[in-house]
């Protein structure tokens, strides 16, 4: 199963990252352009995810650890990089960087779930808190908290249960946590893919113009429909029933849903449709991995609230 | 015959940790001849990371200038400073007044080395470009025929700032701008505020 799918996957990859290629060649105006940038960004997404695969697939536990580890390094970095730190955060940041990243990943290979779980919304708060207090200067001190704070949480914590998916042990289902973490993925990218689809094809109304002006209702709704069914289709990957297999579909395009709008609202606040662009001459890791900081937590708790041991 | 791995493996290495991209603005690298580097100075890491972003040819024959009470300390700093980087060490204090303190970097711009020089003299604290010391007029003055080049280093002071020793490993810019000369009989004052606003312009 693991093995025709990766295939499959790498087949349709190549197939699509050649199309949009010969596709994008023809075409000059600017509608298409703007459209196939829209869909290179996915396909890059993909290319991610086929790492990911690959590196489940041969090496095994830690090399994703580390991989996760090394995406959430290169995520939380874009993201300190665009906000506006102070020269009296540095002391902060350092400890962001080169303590609580590291410790976050380093208790997930301990298997440390009591810890792992709250170490970022406690301790990595404490950190971070106490060290900006520290540091002297006191001028917007709560924004300065809650701005460094919020980029832990999101580049490091919401995307480390990802990996924190292999560490889960399910009844009858030992040593196959990893098809689990490609359900997360391939499912996770794919109703991202059929959000867009949907909304290009039926959309209509759109849910929040001010912050995407690309999401729509249909676009949402279509894509939980075929996410919940793709769940269906994939459900030899998981421990559960089919129709929580489809529960979860619809659950995880939900979260992913909002884990895109959610990026979305940060980048308009900064003034940029996608951080590629905003940090000119850097890919824009966070606009790949937006909604997968917002399903992986979601998938690791049903998981283990409802069938681990 | 280990120093040139050790110099492509520090390049390599400020490259990925200061997350360096270039750009080259009305200029080719590629092509550039003999040139002086200037740039805005505002961290530690500003001369490795102009001579990391370098093609490897143009970075073999680049001399950066750097501080003796810093860099000529002994020890690790010494090492990297005259084996690595093979910096020129400039004396800031000027023990003795009659000394020329650009006298090494004239004799090697004649000998046909590039320069890294930070004519602020001193890192800045908040990154806000500072008035030029006239090093860099004294420096075509002797050697009217080389470009200059202005070097906007955009980051670098948050990645690690002036008094911090630990890196927090942020994304960075190094941007070339076209090249300048000094001009048939241009003064200083003249020479200092053209570089000073083709450095300004780089940053917005």
């Amino acid at each position: 199963m693991k093995v025709t799918l990766a295939l499959w996957l790498i087949l349709f990859l190549v197939g699509a990252t050649a199309s949009n290629w010969l596709w994008g060649r023809r075409r000059s105006d600017d509608k298409s352009r703007a459209l196939q940038r829209e869909v290179t960004l996915r396909i890059e997404s993909w290319w991610i995810m086929v790492l990911v695969f690959v590196a489940v697939w041969l090496c095994g536990f830690y090399t994703t650890l580390a991989l996760f580890f090394f995406l959430s390094l290169l995520a939380l970095r874009e993201y300190i990089t665009l906000i506006e730190t102070k020269r009296a955060d540095h002391r902060a940041l350092v400890w962001s960087f080169l303590i609580v990243l590291p410790l976050q990943y380093l208790l997930i290979a301990q298997h440390w779930y009591g810890l792992f779980s709250i170490f970022i919304p406690v301790y990595g708060f404490l950190i971070v808190t106490i060290r900006v207090a520290m540091s002297g200067d006191c001028a917007d001190f709560l924004n300065r908290v809650a701005t460094i704070h919020w980029g832990l949480m999101t580049c490091v914590f919401l995307l480390s249960h990802a990996p924190a998916i292999l560490t889960l042990s399910v009844a009858g289902y030992e040593s196959r946590q990893d098809e689990l973490l490609f359900f997360l993925v391939v499912l996770t990218q794919l109703s991202d893919v059929f959000q867009f689809v949907c909304g290009k094809v039926f959309g209509k109304h759109r849910i929040a113009p001010k912050v995407s002006p690309n999401k729509t209702i249909e676009g949402l709704l279509g894509g939980m429909l075929l996410t919940g069914l793709t769940a269906i289709l994939l459900s030899q990957l998981t421990p559960l029933p089919l129709v929580e297999d489809f529960i979860l579909g619809v659950a995880l395009c939900l979260f992913g849903f909002c884990g895109g709008l959610t990026m979305s609202a940060v980048k308009r606040d900064k003034g940029c449709k996608d951080f590629g662009t905003l940090l000119k001459g850097h890919g824009g890791i966070l606009d790949r991995i937006d909604s997968l900081c917002f399903t992986a937590p979601l998938l690791f708790h049903f998981t283990r609230y409802f069938y681990t041991l | 015959m280990l120093t040139e791995p050790l110099r492509r493996l520090m390049a390599w290495f400020t490259r990925v940790v200061c997350g360096i991209a270039v750009f080259e603005r009305g200029i080719d690298l590629s092509t550039l001849g003999q040139s002086v580097f200037f740039a805005n100075h505002s961290s530690n890491f500003d001369f490795p990371a102009i001579w990391s972003a370098l093609p490897s040819e143009q970075r073999r024959s680049t001399r950066p200038i750097a501080a003796l009470d810093y860099w000529g300390r002994g020890g690790i700093r010494s090492f990297f400073a005259s084996t690595i980087f093979n910096a020129i060490l400039i004396d800031r204090q000027r023990t003795n007044p009659d000394d020329d303190p650009l006298k090494d970097s004239k004799e090697a711009l004649r000998a046909g080395y590039s320069l890294i020089i930070f004519p602020e003299g001193t890192r800045s604290l908040d990154g806000e470009i500072q008035l030029f010391k006239s090093g860099i007029f004294r420096l075509a003055l002797d050697s009217p025929h080389v470009a200059f080049v202005p070097v906007y280093l955009e980051n670098l002071n948050r990645i690690l700032p002036k008094g911090e020793f630990l890196v927090v490993p942020l994304l960075s810019r190094v941007i070339f701008g076209a090249p300048l000369m000094l001009q048939a009989g241009e003064e200083k004052e003249a020479f200092l505020k053209r570089a000073h606003s083709a450095l300004m312009e780089l940053a917005l």
